[in-house]
């Protein structure tokens, strides 16, 4: 019993270290990276084809999950506003809920799961396959011409995947909230146009998609790099790119919830 | 204890070595590979490395190549200690040689023009028209050029082999390592493999390092030959010289036979007390 006790708290404490030292070597790839995107700067199109990859090729779930969205927010939002007469700010609701909040977080777990995924996948088995020791071998830096490219490629599109996802939830709204209830049209953007704040609400916003385009890259960048060059190994490094990432997230819009949030609101 | 070169080693034949390896020592944590490996390869000559699975072939292709940095020893090439250049040293290092891997290591997202055309896209300032006209040639030389347009996906293993081996002399080097290039082959591809690996230094004035199990294909290209057994060279010489060794255990890899000093089984208990029989056998004996 107390052998069994003492193996699990050792286990505990295994684990505790280990995810510590990730945490550390993950802060010091990120550097690297950093330090590595001289050639992506010079050589932009390799950055601009890795856009498509991530950005534009993760435009339909963006797309679709953004309307979906908007317009189960028209609904519950008139549902309750209703109730207190103020059904024709459904368009304030909306467009808050989007752009402060559940645009910058939703698109951002979609990405890493549609993204981020990919970019350990692709780049674990790039590993496993030999394919970066040969690039290194031909003196050709894989932090510069792999990994950096993926990494501001993912920086670019997340804010403009956010900006896209609040875009079709407002959309969304204004399906349901106008077309499909008969609210007043003009109120609904009106009362928008009023209630959102460019300054911060919207570049909250942004600014929140992009450190969340940061935290997804580099993790997803780094589990494909650090992964096992075996299928078993690849394929526990993309599990974990998309739970970290959802825990980055969400742990990561808390903090900059709080951080940013103005004290007369 | 195992026997000593039969042969005269290649250092007293030579004058000029391209790659030096002094009394090198490598291990993979606590596991010791390399103990005091030495060798020399000529310049303009085609060596082999062999050995059993597991004896570090590969380990020194990666110390040449400097991947990996010995324990303790020396490796050399072109005069310069390849264990003590810094990164960009590394890398001026690495533009003059390349390196073939077992299979094949082909970019995936690239078509067959361009994985061969990579080098040069990154180290020559040429237009695309002469990058073209390179590959081409390359390309030609190892009987793909109707093949440039085709992705890795669509090409068998020795064609693969062949793509990589064109990347490898794309950019002219001075040295190319070729890790195991003849595995996993039909006799018709290695002869192919072979012949190109030989024709090609040759033609470029090359030297080539072979890392490979197959005897009787190196024994036809190359000019000399290391074999490689518990992290030290157990015998070297020329092709003549190897097929009339009587060391042992060269004998027994040219032979392929199953036991000698390799030992066909890895180290183990007795196989009796591995099985228990020894306890039944002392419990039958009371019963």
């Amino acid at each position: 019993m107390l052998e069994r006790a003492r193996r699990s708290l050792a286990r505990i404490g295994h684990n505790f270290i280990e995810n510590v030292w990730r945490v550390g070597a993950m802060a010091r790839f990120f550097v690297m990276v950093l330090a590595a995107s001289g050639t992506s700067v010079r050589r932009f199109r390799l950055v601009m084809r890795e856009v498509y990859f991530t950005g534009v090729q993760s435009l339909i779930i963006i797309i679709v999950s953004g309307l979906f969205i908007g317009m189960v927010l028209g609904l519950q939002g008139f549902e309750t506003l209703q109730k207190y007469g103020a059904q024709e700010s459904i368009g304030v609701l909306v467009a808050l809920s989007l752009v402060r909040e559940l645009g910058p977080v939703v698109s951002a777990l979609l990405f890493a799961s549609r993204a981020g995924s990919a970019i350990t996948a692709e780049i674990g088995l790039m590993k496993a396959t030999e394919q970066l020791t040969a690039m290194d071998m031909m003196a050709v830096s894989p932090m510069a011409r792999v990994i950096a490219p993926r990494f501001w490629a993912g920086v670019i599109s997340m804010p403009l995947l956010a900006a896209m996802f609040s875009a079709m939830g407002v959309f969304g709204g204004y399906l349901v909230g106008v077309v499909l209830i008969g609210v007043d049209n003009g109120a609904f953007w009106s009362q928008m146009q009023a209630a959102v704040d460019f300054r911060y609400d919207v570049m909250n916003g942004v600014i929140k998609s992009f450190v969340f385009g940061i935290a997804v890259t580099v993790i997803a960048t780094f589990e494909g790099f650090d992964a096992p060059p075996t299928a078993e190994g690849v394929s526990g490094a993309t599990t974990r790119t998309v739970v970290s990432s959802a825990l980055a997230i969400l742990a990561l819009d808390l903090v900059l919830t709080a951080s940013l949030l103005r004290g007369d609101h | 204890m195992i026997a000593p070169s039969a042969v005269q080693p290649i250092s007293r034949v030579t004058a000029e070595n391209l790659v030096e390896i002094d009394a090198v020592t490598f291990g993979y944590g606590r596991r010791p590979v390399l103990q005091g490996i030495s060798m020399r390869v000529p310049r303009g000559k085609v060596v082999a490395i062999m050995g059993g699975s597991g004896c570090g072939k590969t380990t020194l292709l990666r110390l040449i190549g400097g991947q990996l940095h010995p324990t303790s020893g020396t490796v050399r090439v072109g005069g310069q200690a390849v264990h003590e250049l810094d990164r960009d040293g590394l890398y001026a290092l690495r533009r003059r040689m390349s390196m073939q891997f077992q299979f094949g290591a082909l970019f995936t997202d690239m078509t067959v023009f361009d994985n061969v055309a990579f080098p040069l896209r990154e180290h020559a300032d040429l237009t695309e028209d002469m990058v073209r006209d390179l590959v081409l040639m390359k390309l030609e030389a190892v009987g793909l050029r109707g093949a440039h347009n085709l992705m890795p996906s669509e090409l068998s293993g020795g064609m693969a082999r062949r793509v990589a081996l064109a990347r490898a002399v794309v950019m002219d080097p001075m040295l190319v390592m070729y890790d195991e290039p003849f595995a996993g082959l039909d006799p018709i591809a290695m002869s192919v493999v072979g012949s190109l690996i030989r024709r090609l230094n040759d033609a470029l004035g090359a030297t080539s390092i072979i890392v490979t199990h197959d005897v009787v294909e190196s024994l036809q290209v190359v000019d000399y030959l290391y074999f490689v057994a518990e992290g030290r060279v157990v015998g070297e010489g020329t092709p003549d010289q190897i097929r009339a060794t009587t060391l042992p255990v060269v004998h027994q890899f040219v032979h392929g036979e199953i036991d000698g000093p390799v030992p066909f089984h890895y180290p183990a208990p007795t196989y009796d007390e591995d099985l228990g029989l020894a306890q039944a056998r002392a419990e039958a004996a009371h019963a």
